[in-house]
């Protein structure tokens, strides 16, 4: 019944036996051994499992991994692969964008979707690019600020 | 935005970035899930779909013959284990006895029936599908004002009331206010259940290790030494023999503030299969089975003078408990009695509590615990005496103050206010809003048809629970310094912050004490083999009990090195400045290294000291400590929708001393966020069936980033006297400060059309059906 299925994550080749009913979000963390990305609600509506996919952020709770065969994902581990933060993840550090961090990783990657479509976002449009992901912890003031310095736009 | 500076003169009261952030920036940072061990199997519960049922039978064969399965367990294998306990006391408490899983019946939707463990969690969850239980369905009621009325389902059949407790708290003579009234404005006020929705769900790891015969349990909690305490009582273990360890938790807002059935279910489990096994809440199950919070009506009456002086309170209070008392459900109302004067000088307060059985989840503590409901009853209350007198809303709040030369305060609750200020919040907000130009503007907007309003809400709450005398099991807080050979310091904090930022303020504090870099620093917490005995993070304490704990156990180990100091230098008369220590007349000094290496080498020690540098300090608050504020809303509501539209928020609170703003201003932002989820948007609805409708997160209307208005925050501060230093707490300021804020700048902008209250949330659907009514609901 299983199926192999190749991919690229943050880079590295990986290929496995996995279950047709087993999703992304389950194949990275338990499979790949990826914890970066978080499970808060298996109905693709807190965005705390988003991934890239082929450059596109999609919510890997809502995919199959065999639907991942053959496409290239980056998780938030492969943000700082080489030791040297990116952007975003820095802009998060310093505004105080997260607290408890668990919907930060979903967070920061949606948060790059945006600017990659929108470099330079009005607060609205910051606001409205990240309503697929729930924070509960930071009423969302110091992310939009974050993504607002990541954006190079001074800061207010 | 952070500095990044790492040592400049003092760290207290400077925005540093967080010390826990790069692991969560790049995602390295371990939350419960995240654990994984060899031979680890899933558990999966299987629960009521029943509001209230009688269980005829469980058939678990089909669910055991599955490949992967390794056990099922049932009522019948933890009947003569302990029960979940409630830690509240009150008088003529009704305590239904709260089994790890159902016997004979189901008391809510989602009660645990069964668990499932298998080698994979999709194995588990497809023979939890296999569990066969026959129900048969009973009456429930999930209404509490329902389950009061005569002939309603018994949710317990032993009590047919369905009442748990009655509480009645008088202060003065109440009696006599009323008759003294000249005026007297009487409003049922609801504050609708809630989901507090921490984005990781609740989970559980327990491992057996059978060469200690002892377990570890790793729980995403806010409370890792209660925990322990009270699963080892309910497993009957020696309470030594579980180490409970927190990982990193995604968020708490109190419902993490408990202990659950499936904490000490999942040690049981561990033991019994010799595996380590693993379960996690899905969202479904948080919202189904984690407690909720708030499910308050609340019958309100106020007397007061013409002049608008308030005179007395009376409050009946039907709180809707759930089907069981979780760990201080029963205890929750008691908060809101005494909070209900807020900052007002009452001279009279009665107030009757009704804790009441519905077949729901427990509520219990969610952000604000008691406080918003009591906050957002007497500040809808002074708005409707306020509307009822013609009386401006920030003038008859200024002329019932407690006024800032009455500190300490005695109010007729029995509290003790510690310190205020209330009128410079208040001043401050109507100073940033331009109070009188928005009236002006409003005059005109309703010349012009438009619905325009001002809200405002000046809050008052109880912080750093607390005195021990206060608190079901202990208020104090406790702290460890270790200074290691190196000359790092380790912080142990008995405290157990889950994104607070303690891991930060804490090092601001020990490095500004001890004269280190904070990066040579580390905040220890949430590991009960580790850390010294503590009571947790919850009620604003973490910092205001914790951090004065940690404070305390700083000097008592500067006092150790300075004797160090005084040994190597020769002279009594010396200072420790920065990490050295000084000889005042000679100028010579040693340095923290040196100090360090003479304590730990011993080669010779100063009298009466032994070698090492470690402090713990235990520390028992003398008081609460009473944060303040003002919250002014300005809305405008949409005649053909009922849309609101909120075009300032503007928050002055007054924690105490601020030891991060940066971090302070991110507890008030969430805390508002949170309160305006309650004004708004969020409910937890149950059906007639007690079936909770609003059950996942497709249908529970959590705030997200466009729904949030920009914050516009800012402070006062006035020092606590209760703590050295000076702080009050902040976690919960925003979430009590908020909702009033709202409601009032709404009903104020429907005044027009004869509208005096309107409940919580405060939907487009509810606001156009009443201007479609004009104003009559």
């Amino acid at each position: 019944m299983k199926r192999k299925i190749s991919l690229t994550i943050n880079g590295k080749p990986y290929t496995d036996e996995v279950e047709p009913r087993l999703l992304l979000i389950h194949y990275l963390r338990e499979v790949a051994g990826l914890t970066g990305p978080h499970i808060g609600c298996e109905t693709s509506i807190c965005g705390a499992c988003t991934v890239m996919l082929d450059g596109r952020t999609v919510k890997s709770c809502t995919m199959f991994a065999v639907q991942a065969d053959g496409h290239k994902i980056v998780t938030i581990e492969g943000l700082a692969a080489d030791g040297q933060l990116d952007a975003m993840q820095e802009a998060f550090w310093n505004e105080h964008g997260l607290q408890c961090g668990f919907c930060t990783p979903g967070m920061i990657l949606s948060a790059r979707q945006l600017l990659a479509d929108h470099p330079n976002p009005s607060d609205q449009e910051i606001r409205h690019g990240l309503e697929g992901n729930l924070c509960r912890c930071t009423g969302y003031q110091h992310i939009v600020n974050a993504v607002r310095a990541a954006a190079g736009k001074a800061g207010a | 935005m952070a500095t990044t500076i790492s040592k400049p003169e003092t760290l207290v009261g400077k925005s540093i970035r967080r010390q826990e952030d790069p692991r969560l920036i790049t995602g390295t940072a371990t939350y419960l899930d995240d654990i994984k061990m060899p031979g680890m199997h899933h558990a999966c519960i299987v629960r009521s779909p029943h509001g209230a049922a009688r269980i005829r039978s469980v058939n678990t064969a089909a669910a055991l013959a599955l490949p992967g399965v390794a056990a099922v367990f049932t009522g019948a294998d933890i009947k003569d284990l302990g029960a979940v306990p409630t830690a509240s006391s009150l008088p003529g408490l009704r305590v239904p006895h709260h089994h790890l899983l159902a016997q004979d019946r189901v008391y809510y939707a989602g009660h645990p029936v069964a668990v499932v463990v298998a080698t994979d969690r999709y194995i588990a969850a497809d023979a939890a599908d296999l569990v066969e239980v026959d129900y048969e369905p009973t009456p429930a009621v999930a209404d509490p004002e329902k389950a009061l009325a005569p002939g309603a389902p018994a949710v317990h059949p032993q009590w047919p009331d369905n009442i748990a407790f009655t509480f009645h708290q008088e202060g003065g003579d109440t009696a006599q206010a009323f008759r003294d009234a000249e005026v007297v404005v009487k409003q049922r006020i609801t504050s609708q259940r809630l989901i507090p929705t921490a984005i990781e769900t609740r989970g559980v790891v327990a491992e057996w290790r059978q060469g200690d015969k002892a377990v570890t349990m790793y729980s995403s909690t806010q409370i890792p030494h209660l925990l322990r305490t009270i699963c080892a009582a309910i497993l009957g273990m020696p309470e030594n023999h579980l180490r409970v360890i927190t990982p990193e938790v995604g968020g708490g807002f109190g419902s993490k503030l408990n202990v659950y059935a499936e904490e000490a279910l999942m040690c049981f489990i561990a033991k019994r299969i010799g595996k380590p096994v693993k379960w996690v809440e899905s969202r479904r199950e948080n919202f189904q089975c984690t407690i909720h919070g708030r499910g308050h009506v609340d019958y309100y009456e106020l007397a007061a003078k013409r002049d608008g002086t308030m005179l007395g309170l009376k409050l009946k209070l039907i709180q809707d408990l759930g089907a069981y008392h979780q760990l201080l459900t029963p205890a929750i109302p008691t908060l809101s009695v005494l909070m209900m004067p807020g900052l007002y000088k009452f001279k009279s307060i009665t107030a009757d509590i009704i804790g009441t059985f519905t077949n729901c989840v427990p509520t219990d503590a969610y952000r604000g615990a008691g406080r918003p409901e009591a906050t957002h009853g007497i500040e809808r209350m002074v708005d409707i005496l306020a509307a009822e007198l013609k009386m401006d809303p920030v003038e008859i709040r200024r002329k019932n103050f407690v006024g800032k030369d009455e500190f300490p305060y005695a109010t007729t609750t029995g509290l003790t206010y510690d310190s205020g200020n209330y009128g410079a919040p208040l001043d401050k907000a109507l100073a940033a809003v331009d109070y009188a130009a928005r009236r002006e503007e409003q005059v005109e907007a309703r010349k012009a048809g438009r619905l325009m309003g001002i809200g405002i809400s000046a809050y008052g709450e109880i912080c750093a629970m607390g005195p021990s005398a206060a608190m079901p099991a202990g208020g104090w807080e406790s702290a460890t310094v270790k200074i290691e050979p190196s000359g790092k310091v380790t912080v142990m904090t008995g405290a157990s912050p889950h994104g607070q930022g303690e891991e930060t303020t804490f090092a601001q504090i020990a490095a500004d004490e001890l004269g280190v870099d904070i990066n040579d620093v580390m905040v220890v917490h949430g590991d009960t083999s580790v850390v010294q005995y503590g009571i947790g993070t919850f009620g604003s304490r973490g910092t205001a009990v914790g951090g004065a704990a940690l404070f305390y156990a700083l000097q008592e180990l500067k006092a150790k090195i300075r004797k160090f100091g005084v040994m190597l230098l020769g002279s009594e008369n010396v200072a420790l400045v920065g990490g050295s220590c000084v000889d005042q007349e000679t100028g010579k000094s040693v340095s923290f290294a040196e100090m360090v290496t003479a304590a730990h080498h011993a080669k010779t020690l100063p009298p009466n000291t032994q070698p090492g540098l470690v402090a713990t300090h235990f520390w028992e608050p003398p008081n609460f400590t009473f944060p303040f504020g003002a919250h002014i809303v300005v809305t405008e509501v949409d005649r053909d929708t009922g849309a609101i539209q909120i075009r300032r928020y503007v928050a002055v609170d007054d924690c105490g001393k601020v030891i991060n703003p940066l971090l302070v201003s991110g507890q008030v932002h969430g805390g508002v966020a949170q309160g305006l989820g309650q004004a708004l948007w969020e409910e937890a609805v149950y059906d007639d069936d007690a079936q909770l409708v609003s059950g996942e997160l497709t249908d529970y209307a959590l705030p997200r980033a466009h729904f949030m208005p920009f914050i516009e925050s800012s402070h006062t501060e006035t020092p606590s006297p209760v703590n050295p230093l000076g702080v009050k707490g902040v976690g919960e300021a925003g979430t009590i400060g908020c909702s009033p804020a709202v409601v009032n700048s709404v009903v104020d902008a429907l005044a027009p059309l004869g509208v005096r209250h309107i409940d919580m949330p405060l939907t487009p659907q509810k606001i156009w059906k009443l201007i479609q009514a004009g104003g009559h609901a």
